[in-house]
């Protein structure tokens, strides 16, 4: 872990310790259409929210907003604020580029960079921020290895990025998040461009990082909401209204016992 | 066992190898097929054109005999293999004679200015330069060394003053997307239809004849003002082709804009890049009009660009070509030829060298 000397942030706290990511009354909107209204959730550390909801609720637009992706869409804008370790991500003197280097984020579509190799890839996000890592071969190693994919690719890190499968390439694109030593890593819809076997193993590299990181997954998959999260948070959205959560527990009870008839009939598949 | 034949039947029904069907394979029956077709339709147009029909001329000759060709082929598919197939065939063929019709020009035009400028071409062409050259000598006495140097300084730094420029542009218009990206696109669009002659009047006017005299620099300052447009544009499209997912997953490591776009987007756009300064060059190591006023045209070598007239091929060929003496026109096909082998050669290198950095 200690192969990057991460320049500890005065304005952001701690860079090494789990951190937790607190979102107080968030609202955003795409030019005039307010799209998400009043979401309030706490995402402890060491462990796996999951956000699940029909499509066109706000999900993947909340997951953008917590590192600051969610600006880079013309006309977008939002409302309260999301703390990391107390600090205000959004506060005068936090730069983005700061906050994304400690909140990663996994995509929908596998997006390794074509025109470098695969330990290229990995080493991408500290190239692209200035940092010189000291030993890049542990980097590398270490990367790939927290990713569940050293033991498939450790004897072909010079070859492009693009040849592996695309599960494979998933967990290139987690190794790559993870070699810039992020806090927190969100994930949108990580596996819903795999098949069974790759979200197994996708699956179980989440559960193994969620020891050291924080991490906030965007689903469509009940069942992988199920297996793999320690908590919940159900989005819904109204005809006309703007996006909202209806309510946010503990897995278990959110599948089993939740407070709300929506939810009920959500996660049991009668709606949405 | 009243019917010992039938299992015998089925037994070799079973070893016998069937029939391939491969709908979509080339045998020795199809291409006979083509060839037949051809050769009949050919002495059908024939038949017409001279003994029947009174028609001249070898366009419509050539119209009617693809014409024939074209229903010939289709019935004679039609009846053996039915008519989805000759529809498919038929298109198929429709289409290699466009691209025949389209490569045999060119052909021709290569294949004319190669026969042309091979006749008189010697190796002492790479070595002396025209000084050297008396007014009755033969035409296999030819010096183009002055030519080769000058057109290589003056594309070369024409290319190093416009690539840069233009994938800078490029990068404005597509990443930063300034608020005068507009205007920009607008203007650059606009100087593509600067006519070569207007640029190297404008180079003359504001260098050459305001002191500086005659020189490679202000040909290929000239030679930038036409390369420029091409190169930005090809850029922006290449640029605009690289998934916006890559740009994302730059951005949500922490890394910033210029270094999303240095680290990221120009690696992954490379190709296309050294496609634009192919088409970029393309565009102007053929130009003339703007050196004539530019260059100047010399028959000694230079090699400084900064001072003095300076050569080129195309210069020299055209100049060549005013020549009242055959000689000096036989020696204007041998500098057209060298220019064509030297843009040909240009272009295998950059695409190989494209194509090597990939892997």
């Amino acid at each position: 872990m200690a192969q990057i000397q991460n320049l500890i942030d005065a304005t952001l706290g701690d860079g090494s310790a789990p951190a937790s990511l607190v979102a107080q009354d968030v609202h955003a909107w795409f030019g005039d259409h307010h799209v998400l209204g009043g979401i309030s959730l706490s995402m402890s550390p060491r462990a796996i929210t999951a956000l699940i909801g029909p499509s066109g609720c706000g999900k993947s637009t909340f997951l953008r907003i917590l590192n600051r992706m969610h600006e880079l869409v013309p006309g977008a804008s939002l409302a309260g604020s999301i703390e990391l370790n107390g600090q205000d991500i959004y506060g005068a003197e936090v730069r983005a580029t700061d906050v994304r280097r400690r909140i990663g984020m996994v995509f929908q579509k596998p997006n390794p960079f074509p025109a470098m190799t695969i330990s290229g890839n990995v080493l991408s996000g500290l190239k692209l921020c200035g940092i010189k890592a000291k030993d890049p071969d542990a980097v590398v190693e270490e990367s790939l290895h927290r990713a569940g994919l050293w033991n498939e690719v450790k004897d072909r890190l010079d070859r492009p990025g693009g040849t592996l499968s695309g599960g494979q390439q998933q967990r290139l694109c987690i190794a790559r998040s993870l070699a810039v030593e992020p806090q927190v890593l969100l994930m949108d819809e990580p596996c819903s461009a795999l098949d069974p076997t790759s979200t197994r193993r996708i699956e179980e590299t989440m559960r193994h990082l969620a020891t050291s990181i924080t991490i906030v997954i965007v689903t469509h998959n009940m069942q992988q909401a199920q297996r793999i999260s320690d908590r919940c948070a159900f989005f819904n959205v109204e005809e006309g209204q703007p996006g909202g959560i209806v309510e946010s527990d503990t897995t278990e009870r959110i599948f089993n016992d939740p407070s709300d008839p929506r939810t009920a009939d959500y996660v049991h598949g009668r709606f949405g | 066992m009243g019917a010992p034949p039938a299992p015998t039947l089925a037994v070799v029904a079973h070893d016998a190898i069937p029939v391939r069907r491969r709908p979509t394979s080339f045998h020795r029956r199809d291409a006979a097929m083509v060839v037949g077709c051809a050769v009949s339709s050919l002495a059908l147009t024939w038949l017409l054109y001279s003994q029947i029909l009174p028609l001249s001329g070898l366009p419509g000759f050539l119209m009617l005999w693809a014409a024939l060709n074209f229903l010939m082929y289709f019935t004679a598919v039609a009846a053996t293999e039915g008519r989805p197939a000759a529809r498919d065939r038929t298109m198929a063929s429709v289409i290699t004679v466009a691209a025949i019709a389209i490569i045999v020009p060119l052909a021709l035009i290569l294949g004319y200015v190669t026969l042309k400028g091979l006749r008189f071409l010697r190796l002492s062409f790479f070595t002396t330069t025209m000084a050297s050259v008396g007014p009755e000598s033969p035409a296999t006495e030819t010096g183009g060394l002055q030519a080769i140097v000058g057109t290589l300084e003056q594309v070369g730094i024409a290319m190093l003053i416009s690539v840069p420029l233009g994938v800078l542009t490029a990068v404005y218009l597509n990443e930063v997307k300034g608020r005068l990206a507009r205007p920009t696109r607008v203007f650059v669009d606009a100087m593509s239809g600067v006519p070569s002659i207007v640029a190297g009047l404008f180079i003359y006017t504001v260098l050459v004849a305001n002191g500086a005299g005659f020189s490679g620099f202000a040909a290929a300052l000239a030679l930038s003002i036409l390369m420029l447009p091409t190169v930005t544009r090809t850029c922006e499209v290449v640029l605009r082709l690289v998934p916006g997912g890559l740009r994302e997953a730059s951005f949500a490591m922490g890394a910033p804009e210029w270094r999303t776009t240095w680290g990221v987007i120009l690696p992954t756009a490379r190709i296309g890049i050294v496609t634009a300064t192919i088409l970029g060059v393309a565009r102007v190591i053929g130009e003339t009009a703007p050196l004539i006023m530019t260059a100047f045209g010399s028959a000694t070598l230079n090699f400084n660009p900064f001072s003095g007239a300076q050569s080129a091929l195309s210069l020299s060929s055209f100049q060549l070509f005013g020549s009242s003496q055959t000689a000096d026109v036989d020696r204007a096909w041998v500098f057209a030829f060298v220019l064509l082998a030297l843009v040909l050669i240009l272009f295998v290198l950059a695409r190989l060298q494209g194509d090597r950095r990939r892997r």
